[in-house]
């Protein structure tokens, strides 16, 4: 294993041989792993093997779990009530506990990182950003998702149009923001436009104008890069509306019809509250996705002309101003908007009794 | 009856309309991007893409005209295309009212005059240099207009899009093994902390990845691992766990029983039940997250930019494309062709498995 790794890091083979040994090393690493702890355990007598190989199956499960994502939200929260350097390295020593504290205590802030959180301009205007990134993003993702699973239910093209709209589900947010900084591009005023959008402004008469770049708009210019987001995230939730609406049945909607209701009853009478809980959970999933939006911010704008969101300023603070105590609090101030998602998820986890 | 038929008619025209209008609306911005990528760098610069589609240009028609033989003087008005301009005009050209364009070349005394006519054409000058020069990271030759040499430096996709291949396959094979051990686990087994567990695991579900990011940046730190592509596919697994157990165990724990336990019967251990029917019996679910997981680490930014930020070596397609987004932003030639190459494999893989990745969305539908 170990000679694996070092001819990975120190090797001048030709890429492609690197790569082939990376693939086959790493995924037959672990499943070696997997076979060894399993061998060791078959060999032991029974009542130790049939206390043993549970552990064998969900350990190493739970230990990633425990090490990538459980404890860290541990660690971010202590980190997040000091000062920008953190805690002292191996503060703890045992032979002189007050001087342990008393050093501790030196970079301890309290809760000073979350008070500047909720108070700092660049913050304050992260959060406004983001609440237009909810509202207008989240809104209109659920809106189109749903306009266009009921218009795809009832048309000839139902596949070509559902492909054709869940395709950029399949892009990255990097690749999508050069096909929006393509359709946004501006050129001077005398030359031909190559970009869609200033092109259709010339045409209708306008002067071009540099769009994410707007910053007399602000905070409007956020709508353009809101824009992207709803272009990737739409097929999701026609996806999910689409199945949803298959399963109404059928007669249901044929009594409504019998009964007078036209289309429009129908839709907002029938077809929306009986696939009201997909509809939260799509909102919700989509809500919480925005709320942690970064990939398009930072690839199309950087944060600047006032686009900055959370995630950007968790960015800038932990690993461009090298400020981990703030950064680690903005975190945790997402986590906690998240919370009441995760209560719900396990609310609903104990209902289905299935374990 | 008939108007009711007539009215069904006009809904299914407003219907498809409606929904064309909005297809168009969606693929129109990929469309140009993948139009694009195979026009000139000149002609991309110049032109909006939609000029491959027929429009109305200005072209040059016959030999220039000699001013003398149509007894025009440069120094006064002139009369041509049944209106009248001067030499200034002409110069910069003069649009006259027969449509034609009328272009002075050459000085006052003796110049000649250019005749443009507008005419129906298309810009369908394609080929592909714009991926060679993406692809192969050289520099690359280019004569303006004015005969002048410019030098413009490609870049290396290659090496970027092996590197991706080296953290994608790994970071979505170790997750999925990693999760149906897992699940087999908590469906098949009874042990001590079982279900506390696995409510961690659903808690876990949408707990943003943001929260781990400087602690095990620390880590990485200090096992030195920092920039290698081990690093990446631990994360990838740790972040994709939640996940992946989760919707692995909804299908294992649903597997009819009776198979499972005449296995048993038959003295198989544990191991042999996982790696010949549980195994087998999952694949679609396997395959429905292995898309999902596959598309999630390609496209990822975030952690590859955290996680192999420091090592140029290693960077993957993404991270590529975007550092080509911030230093060279003009550069759409190679833009266009970058961004193509970023998304070819994942729609490759969207296409061909497409039902799969739907089933994998209906069935995790409560990931953050």
């Amino acid at each position: 294993m170990y000679w694996g790794f070092i001819f990975l890091r120190e090797s001048a083979a030709p890429k492609w041989l690197i790569v082939l040994v990376a693939i086959v090393w790493g995924v037959g690493g672990v499943a070696a792993l997997y076979w060894i702890f399993n061998w060791i355990v078959e060999r032991m007598g029974d009542p130790w093997r049939a206390r043993l190989q549970p552990f064998v199956f969900v350990g190493p499960a739970a230990a990633m779990l425990l090490w990538f994502l459980a404890i860290p939200v541990l660690r971010t929260f202590w980190l997040s009530l000091f000062g920008r350097d953190g805690p002292p390295r191996d503060w703890l020593n045992w032979s002189d506990l007050g001087g342990s504290f008393a050093a501790l205590g030196e970079r301890f802030v309290g809760l000073d990182n979350y008070v500047a959180v909720f108070t700092d301009r660049l913050m304050r205007e992260a959060f406004r950003n983001n609440i237009m990134w909810i509202v207008f993003g989240a809104t209109l993702t659920v809106i189109f998702g749903l306009l266009i699973a009921v218009l795809a239910d009832r048309s000839r093209f139902e596949r070509l149009g559902k492909s054709a709209i869940f395709l950029p589900m399949a892009i990255s947010f990097v690749g999508a923001g050069v096909i929006w900084n393509f359709i946004y591009e501006v050129r001077p005023v005398d030359g031909q436009q190559i970009g869609l959008l200033n092109a259709l402004v010339v045409a209708a008469g306008g002067n071009p104008q540099p769009f994410p770049a707007w910053t007399d708009i602000a905070p409007w210019n956020n709508l353009f890069l809101i824009v992207i987001v709803i272009w990737l995230q739409t097929g999701y939730a026609m996806v999910l509306f689409s199945a949803a609406l298959k399963g109404i049945p059928a007669d249901l909607m044929e009594a409504g019809r019998v009964d007078g209701a036209n289309e429009v009853q129908i839709f907002f009478r029938i077809m929306v509250p009986y696939i009201m809980g997909t509809i939260i959970t799509v909102s919700t999933t989509v809500v919480i996705f925005t709320l942690k939006i970064f990939d398009v911010v930072w690839v199309m704008t950087g944060g600047q002309f006032g686009t900055d969101v959370i995630a950007t300023q968790f960015y800038r603070q932990s690993f461009t101003a090298r400020n981990s105590g703030y950064g680690s609090a903005i975190a945790i101030v997402l986590l906690i908007a998240i919370v009441p998602v995760m209560i719900y998820n396990l609310r609903q986890f104990r209902e289905q009794e299935a374990f | 009856m008939g108007s009711l038929q007539r009215q069904r008619r006009f809904g299914s025209l407003v219907v498809n309309g409606a929904l064309l209008l909005i297809v168009l609306f969606w693929t129109v911005p990929t469309i140009g991007l993948f139009v694009s990528s195979f026009r000139s760098r000149e002609a991309i610069q110049s032109s909006g893409w939609w000029n491959i589609l027929p429009h109305r240009a200005f072209e040059i028609v016959g030999e220039p005209l000699d001013p003398d033989e149509l007894g025009l003087d440069a120094t006064g008005p002139m009369a041509i295309g049944g209106g009248e301009t001067t030499f200034e005009e002409m110069r910069e050209g003069y649009r006259a009212p027969d449509g034609r364009y009328y272009v002075w070349i050459g000085n006052r005394r003796n110049g000649r005059i250019e005749v443009q006519e507008q005419n129906w054409t298309v810009d369908w000058d394609f080929s592909l240099a714009n991926y060679q020069q993406v692809l192969a990271g050289k520099d690359f030759e280019y004569t303006r207009a004015d005969g002048t040499v410019e030098v413009i430096p490609g870049d290396d996709f290659v090496s970027a899009f092996l590197n991706s291949l080296a953290v994608a396959v790994p970071a979505t094979v170790i997750p999925i093994l990693v999760a149906a051990f897992a699940a087999y686990g908590f469906a098949w087994m009874r042990f001590p902390g079982r279900r506390l567990l696995f409510i961690i695991v659903v808690a876990l579900l949408v707990v943003p990845l943001q929260l781990a990011l400087v602690p095990i940046l620390g880590d990485f730190r200090g096992l030195e691992i920092n920039g290698t592509f081990l690093a990446m596919w631990l994360a990838h697994t740790g972040f994709g766990l939640p996940l992946a157990t989760y919707l692995l165990f909804n299908y294992i724990s649903g597997l009819p029983r009776e198979t499972l336990e005449s296995a048993f019967i038959d003295g198989a251990s544990h191991f042999t039940v996982f790696r010949r029917l549980i195994l087998p019996l999952s694949v679609p679910a396997l395959a429905s997250f292995a898309i999902f997981q596959f598309l999630w680490v390609w496209n990822d930014y975030l952690v590859a930019l955290i996680f192999l930020g420091g090592n140029p070596e290693s960077k993957v397609i993404t991270q590529r494309l975007a550092d080509i987004v911030g230093s060279r932003g003009n550069d759409w030639h190679l833009l266009t062709a970058g961004a193509f190459i970023t998304m070819l494999l994942p729609l490759i893989v969207f296409f061909s498995l497409q039902r799969f990745f739907v089933r994998g969305l209906l069935a995790g539908s409560v990931k953050g």
